[in-house]
């Protein structure tokens, strides 16, 4: 098998790695261990193996590894500084928006580059900036919510349980 | 995935002498969203891939004497946030924003949108570009939901590209460059039907690299409409895109560029030649609607894609004369 020289920045660590021409840069990752990155569709329709290149979210699915040489990748691991949950993350838990978790680390990427060029978004700019990403278990309320709770630096803001509809037959 | 040499040029002169002269044994990567998916799924087995995304010439939207110039290698996201196309060209920018999912748009290019294969699921299952099993069509009684109402065949496959339309409405041409010169072709002949598998469905040859768009000054409002089942990751059902020179209030001259609906972007051009001379009004975008679709070929699923182009088409009229000159 053919192999080159792979040489990127992951979470603000340089790497270089040997790589096959073929290889998605959602597998190359995944094999250096960083498991944050899901292998969902492939196919480019689910968002879940969504990293940042050089600050865009992109597919790691339809990207080969060897388009990212000389990039800087942020992938999941590299958002959270140590133990100290990077504030999106903070409003994530707080929102209760992660339920199987799958999709999460994709979101969270989508909601950093969004964050990233737009301090302020609205709701509208939160739902485009998410709109690559798939959620199966629930929806994108909770996620969305929380996207704009970190924004406007709220990291627990006052929430009132709603009222149970009435069921009436 | 078959195995392939991977090629880094650094130059559009070392790019080119790195493409066949026949199409299979070498592909152009740029965003590559197309390409991967295609390999992926065997339909293309290259045995050598030319990755043109260090080719600096090939990126940016430059103004010019004579309009714009948008190189291949600018993201659909540039496309649809540049503040020079959503002003003078929103056609371009409306059908760029349209794109599924931002990061679709944050990799995929200006030139894999034109250069992109088609959609259609007999394609990607292996049955070619004509989708046929021992030589029958599959497609006319087979699942046509999504496939043509225009061209009448032997393809039935619908042109996937999003610029398409409105590059054609605004009478765009590209640039195919190949290592013996170079050729500028509008974009209403880049499109082609193939008659058989052979063709390809684009006037781009193996050995040549589309390397800008050039879309002329624009004296015109512009809009595109695109048609979707919903906002988020699908294709568009039916595309309109409308570019109107205008005297005042008046049209002095109209395209109507359909998409969706063709092996092609399909120009409607009793719609352009029904609304010189006139102002836009309900009335008369709904009129050019109905002039857009005389003459569809529905399959036997897809006759509603006949009612989404006509509203597109008044749509994107009432949409293009609402936007500023």
């Amino acid at each position: 098998m053919r192999t080159m020289e792979l040489r990127l920045n992951v979470n603000g660590s340089a790497q270089r790695w040997t790589i096959a021409p073929g290889e998605l840069l959602l597998d190359v990752l995944r094999r250096q261990g960083y498991f944050g990155v899901k292998r969902g569709c492939e196919k480019g329709e689910c968002g879940a193996c969504t990293v940042l290149v050089n600050g865009r979210a992109v597919n790691s699915c339809l990207m080969f590894a060897a388009q990212a040489e000389g990039a800087h990748v942020l992938t999941i691991e590299g958002l959270a500084e140590g133990e100290k949950l990077h504030p999106i993350q903070e409003a994530f838990l707080d929102h209760g928006a992660v339920q199987c978790g799958f999709c999460t680390p994709g979101m969270a990427l989508s909601a950093k580059a969004l964050l990233d060029r737009c301090p302020h978004p609205t709701d509208a700019q939160v739902r485009e900036a998410m709109a690559g990403n798939l959620c199966r278990c629930t929806g994108y309320l909770k996620p969305v919510e929380a996207v704009l709770a970190a924004a406007s630096g709220m990291a627990k803001p006052p929430r009132k349980r709603r009222a149970k509809a009435e069921v009436t037959r | 995935m078959q195995a392939f040499e991977y090629a880094n040029p650094a130059t559009l002169p070392d790019a080119l002498g790195l493409l066949a002269s026949e199409w299979g044994p070498t592909d152009v990567l740029a965003g590559g969203t197309d390409l991967l998916s295609l390999m992926k799924e065997y339909l293309h087995t290259p045995k050598r891939v030319v990755n043109i995304k260090g080719i600096k010439e090939l990126a940016g939207i430059q103004k010019t004497g004579a309009g714009l110039r948008i190189g291949a290698l600018v993201t659909m996201d540039e496309i649809a946030t540049n503040a020079e196309i959503r002003n003078e060209y929103k056609s371009l920018a409306d059908a760029a924003a349209g794109i599924p999912s931002p990061q679709i748009r944050h990799m995929g290019t200006a030139g894999g949108d034109l250069c992109q294969r088609p959609r259609c699921w007999y394609y990607r299952q292996g049955f070619g570009l004509l989708a046929t099993k021992d030589g029958q069509p599959l497609v006319p009684d087979g699942e046509n939901k999504y496939h043509a109402i225009f061209g009448g065949g032997p393809a039935y496959f619908v042109s996937a590209s999003s610029l398409g339309p409105a590059l054609i409405a605004l009478g765009a041409s590209v640039k195919l460059v190949s290592a013996k010169g170079s050729r500028d072709v509008p974009a209403a002949k880049f499109f082609v039907i193939p008659k058989d598998e052979r063709t390809r469905e684009i006037a781009l040859r193996p050995n040549e690299i589309l390397t800008e768009i050039l879309v002329p000054g624009a004296a015109t409002k512009s809009a595109t409409y695109e048609v979707r089942q919903k906002e988020a990751l699908d294709w568009p059902l039916a595309v309109a895109a409308v570019a109107l020179r205008m005297n005042g209030a008046t049209v002095t001259s109209a395209k109507v560029v359909l998409g969706h609906v063709a092996p092609i972007p399909w120009e409607a051009a009793a719609a352009g030649k029904l609304l010189a001379g006139k102002t836009i009004t309900a009335a008369t975008a709904e009129a050019a609607g109905k002039a857009a679709v005389e003459g569809a070929q529905p399959l036997s699923q897809n006759a509603y894609k006949t009612q989404l182009a006509k509203v597109a088409v008044k749509r994107a009229l009432l949409d293009a004369v609402k936007a500023r000159a």
